[in-house]
């Protein structure tokens, strides 16, 4: 891990956290989604959440995200100001602004986080219409540089997005994610069914983006590789709970529960 | 229309009328009028009411239709236009049906109107106040091709989210220079609710802005009623630096010589050839009824409309 990696959240020392769940719980009637979850995210922290299929990670995700209300439980969202808000006790139209201006959130299968009938363009510069801005010239700047950074074909911009391949569906879904500066940005497997070689390549990306962004972020994963190299902290999760929780490298190299002691001798050593 | 006129007569040997006044019930009507007063009194506002099935399919105006109908009396003087024409096949049903059922005046003259169903097109000649234009609308929401989700797309009107709204400009210009779109193009009313116009051409937009005379809008498939009030702010949507423009022609009117009104391409021939004529036929047989000629006023077209001009069906 780098230099700047590691000094990030130790330089930072933030007073108060951006995001702060408490016992968060959700059942799908007898079933748990997840089960009083609690943990505080500052900011320009990584915080990754691993566990197997069924655990209860996206679950939580959509719950702390806003998507799916908890059965239990409070999430709190630094709101301008800096004061905490239960973003379920915010009216509706607060909490899609939120949703809308100060988070992103990249969905697995880019298909659900792309309008897949307009162009890559008209995708990533929508957050800006939201924002309010009605200048095409500046906008299209904006969308030009952001598919630069994500190292897109910029001669491309105007193609629909089914004509670009997984990886690179992906990463428009990422510019589209972050071009309005959110400062919170939730990802669900962002890496999930791409191939090593385009995988590696938008983690380095994703990791320069948040470093250098300075947003905080929460990653689902089911791939410790992805955690290893995003995650400050990390997040275990199992049948619904956390079974353990800690610095990434601390939790991954040393891990205490039986559970990360399997799921870390699980991963193939090549 | 404060009282309820008498039923056509009846061929039915009990005496009893085919159909109640202009085809609906009573009922019926009343529940359109109550759908009717609360789109004005929220102007650009989808009203959702219960659309009827009518004696013609979805698509064919039947939202229209249930506007006239429930506003329609026997004192009203009603003109149906379809792409502008009064002698259209859809216009000439329509206008006879109301003849029928509703025992109602029926005019091609845009000034001497009460009640004014249109598909595709605002008159050229300045509507007045007292005059009720209705609007036959396929697809009421404009956000409708850019979200599928009814939930999410009333969601966004409730809460005025219109970013959205923009994206279908933004492809626009970035694949045609500018934007391209030509009919139903989205207006704000009010500045609070986005609208679709219907398909109007986008020529047409400018003469809703503080229009003297009411402008409703029936959607029968999709059950939605909405209205622009008499006087009511519309604005066509467009970027800083793309402003929105109307349709021009470097033609005139071939039979009147208009160069003011919005105009059709009729091809002649196989060879190439083709004429401009107003969209508007009153518009056009008006001016041509004044002297007025354009370069190919003696056309065989001039006269076929001009018959048609003269003998109202």
């Amino acid at each position: 891990m780098s230099q700047a990696a590691l000094a990030s959240p130790l330089s930072l020392v933030p007073e108060s956290p951006i995001l702060s769940v408490a016992d968060c719980s959700k059942m799908y009637g007898p079933i748990v989604g997840c089960r009083d979850v609690s943990f505080d995210l500052y900011p320009g922290e990584v915080l990754g959440i691993v566990g197997e299929s069924g655990s209860g990670k996206s679950t939580l995700l959509n719950c702390i995200s806003g998507r799916l209300k908890p059965t239990d439980g409070t999430v709190s969202f630094a709101v301008k100001g800096g004061d905490l808000a239960d973003i379920f006790s915010l009216s509706e139209p607060e909490r899609r602004r939120l949703q809308r201006e100060e988070w992103g959130f990249v969905h697995q299968n880019p298909r659900d986080g792309l309008r897949m009938r307009v162009s890559a363009g008209a995708n990533v510069a929508e957050p800006l219409m939201n924002l309010g801005d009605r200048h095409y010239g500046t906008m299209r700047e904006k969308t030009i540089d952001w598919l630069t950074r994500v190292e897109l074909d910029i001669a491309r911009v105007d193609d629909n997005p089914k004509n670009f391949s997984g990886g690179m569906q992906q990463r428009i879904q990422i510019a589209r994610n972050l071009i309005h500066g959110p400062r919170l940005i939730f990802m669900d497997e962002p890496t999930g069914g791409l191939d090593v070689s385009v995988q590696a390549r938008l983690l380095d990306l994703l990791r320069g983006l948040v470093r250098r962004l300075g947003m905080s972020a929460i990653i689902v994963t089911h791939d410790l590789a992805v955690a290893r190299l995003l995650a400050d902290r990390l997040m275990v999760m199992r049948s619904g709970s956390v079974v353990e929780m800690g610095l990434t490298d601390q939790v991954l190299d040393d891990p205490q529960h039986p559970y990360t002691q399997l799921l870390v001798s699980a991963v193939l050593q090549i | 229309m404060s009282v309820t006129p008498t039923p056509p007569t009846s061929n039915r040997p009990s005496g009893l009328p085919d159909y109640n006044y202009a085809y609906l019930d009573e009922q019926t009507k009343r529940m359109i009028r109550r759908s009717i007063l609360k789109a004005v009194a929220i102007p650009g506002y989808q009203v959702p009411f219960g659309s009827r099935e009518m004696p013609v399919p979805y698509g064919w105006g039947t939202g229209g239709i249930q506007l006239t109908a429930s506003l329609v009396g026997p004192e009203d003087t009603f003109k149906c236009i379809d792409q502008g024409a009064d002698d259209t096949t859809n216009a000439v049903s329509i206008r006879s049906f109301f003849a029928k059922v509703a025992d109602v005046g029926t005019t091609e003259a845009t000034e001497d109107a009460t009640i004014i169903q249109t598909r595709h097109r605002i008159p050229e000649y300045q509507l007045k106040e007292g005059q009720i234009i209705i609007f036959q609308v396929p697809q009421p929401e404009p956000l409708r091709s850019l979200e599928p989700r009814e939930t999410e797309t009333r969601a966004m009107h409730a809460y005025e989210e219109y970013g959205l709204q923009y994206v279908s400009l933004y492809e626009n210009v970035s694949r045609f220079g500018e934007i391209a779109a030509t009919a139903g193009y989205p207006v704000m009313v009010d500045e609070r609710y986005i609208m679709s116009p219907s398909p109007i051409p986008k020529f047409d937009n400018p003469k809703m802005h503080m229009n003297p005379c009411l402008q409703l809008f029936g959607a029968g498939r999709e059950k939605r009623i909405y209205a622009i009030p008499p006087f009511t702010k519309v604005r066509s949507l467009d970027f800083e630096d793309y402003p929105f423009t109307v349709q021009s022609w470097q033609e005139c009117c071939a039979l009147c010589g208009a160069t003011d009104s919005y105009m059709d391409e009729v091809v002649l021939d196989d060879k190439g050839n083709k004429m401009f004529v107003c969209s508007d036929s009153h518009y056009c047989a008006g001016r041509r009824a004044k002297g007025l000629r354009g370069p190919m006023a003696d056309h065989a077209l001039a006269a076929a409309a001009a018959n048609s001009a003269e003998t109202p069906s």
